[in-house]
């Protein structure tokens, strides 16, 4: 008789029968006795598989340790032996869609396991690991469950089978980000009439480019007492040291770069270069004041109109810079700055 | 670029003075421009400090 498929779950304390938050702290642990969601996954299961053993982690542990939560569930796989781990599913739940997803990341390339988890899209754990990890697209909370348990399966077996899978749509999993050309049964001039002319008549229409979605956050309170705060410049027009020493791109750039202005009360052209191809220049290298106001935020903190300036500039290059990745860019900025107990910022940007 | 700073929904816009110089003005002599600076950036300074419910542009 052939081997059966060893299938392996991946549960948290709450599914995995240990108690509720009080159990968050639990290390990892190899269950051979069948847990919570795991009765269900017996009734998919088809006579070529098992379901060989349960690891179960504290959300909390594996929140705090993320790199040990991970290494310790990879040895008691090693253990177990696997051909297929399923993780969670985590649906909404964020500390165990980020364990979820980083365990089968590790699994898939560091025991070459086929791994498959579950999440509802808005899961942090979704964002981060989605293009690495195939990610079944659940509901909110665990009324989905056995469908959500269904469809791991069903892409696991897949997988299993190098069978390719159809577009995230069809088969139930979350966009990884990747291009897949296909050719389309009509030409793009009818496409595109077919949708307007559906707008206009106002029947349902699918755009085929998605713009991203901007939800600005609550504005910040006012400050009516600058003259007591602390406040730093930043920019995105990429200024940078002469010989751009952190080598910040001149394009989507990926990183930004901190620059002493301590003591000092301007900006000497021939210490700075601009790493920008979005825009001329020219007129920044000649005179960097017109994007950094070093000179002018000097003589406001003489003058008391702010508490005193940041001893560093903050700098980085928007263009093209994808949204992810700028936001990225600037919550870094922010918990460089928070930390450094900055109050205010003032931007520059081209 | 204001109109892209409203859109991703920046709070507090001042408008400067071009791409190119945002704080500064190539065609001005130094005390204009520096002039325009100190003004651009206490407009800032006036943004901080003032209550906004949804993006707005300083001019």
């Amino acid at each position: 008789m052939a081997e059966r498929t060893r299938v392996a779950l991946y549960l948290n304390q709450f599914f995995g029968q240990l108690g509720g938050e009080e159990a968050a702290g639990a290390k990892p642990r190899l269950e051979r006795e069948v847990k919570g969601p795991g009765r269900a996954l017996l009734g998919l299961l088809d006579a070529s598989e098992e379901l060989v053993g349960t690891i179960v982690c504290g959300d909390s542990y594996a929140g705090d340790h993320p790199e040990l939560a991970v290494a310790e569930c990879l040895a008691l796989l090693r253990e177990l032996q696997p051909d297929v781990l399923l993780a969670g599913p985590a649906f909404n739940a964020g500390r165990y869609g980020v364990a979820c997803g980083a365990l089968c990341k590790a699994a898939a390339s560091e025991l070459g396991l086929c791994a498959i988890t579950g999440m509802f899209e808005e899961n942090p754990g979704a964002e981060l690991y989605r293009r690495d990890v195939l990610i079944v697209r659940t509901g909110m909370n665990a009324a989905t469950m056995r469908d959500t348990l269904a469809t791991m399966l069903r892409l696991a077996r897949k997988q299993r089978l190098a069978e390719p899978l159809g577009l995230p749509a069809a088969d139930g999993y979350l966009e990884q980000g990747k291009l897949q050309p296909a050719v389309a049964e009509q030409p793009a001039a009818n496409r595109l009439v077919d949708m307007l002319l559906a707008k206009l008549h106002g029947q349902p229409f699918r755009t085929e480019v998605p713009l991203p979605v901007f939800t600005p956050p609550p504005a910040p309170e006012p400050l009516d007492d600058l003259g007591t705060k602390l406040v730093a410049l930043i920019t995105d027009g990429g200024l940078v040291p002469a010989g751009n020493p952190d080598g910040i791109e001149a394009a989507a750039a990926t990183k930004f770069g901190v620059y002493s202005v301590a003591g000092r009360d301007s900006l000497d052209s021939v210490d700075y270069d601009v790493s920008h191809g979005g825009y001329d220049n020219r007129y920044v290298k000649a005179d960097p004041h017109r994007l950094v106001p070093l000179d002018v935020a000097r003589e406001l903190e003489r003058e008391g109109r702010i508490g005193r300036l940041y001893e560093n500039f903050l700098s980085t290059t928007g263009l093209t810079n994808p949204v992810q990745n700028s936001r990225r860019l600037g919550q870094g900025m922010a918990e460089h700055l928070k930390a450094a107990g900055v109050e205010a910022v003032i931007l520059t940007s081209t | 670029m204001t109109p892209v700073a409203e859109m991703v929904g920046s709070h507090r816009i001042v408008l400067g003075n071009g791409i190119v110089h945002p704080l500064g003005a190539a065609e001005a002599s130094p005390q204009e421009e520096h002039a325009l600076r100190r003004r651009l950036v206490e407009r800032a300074l006036d943004a901080l400090a003032t209550p906004v419910a949804a993006p707005t542009i300083f001019r």
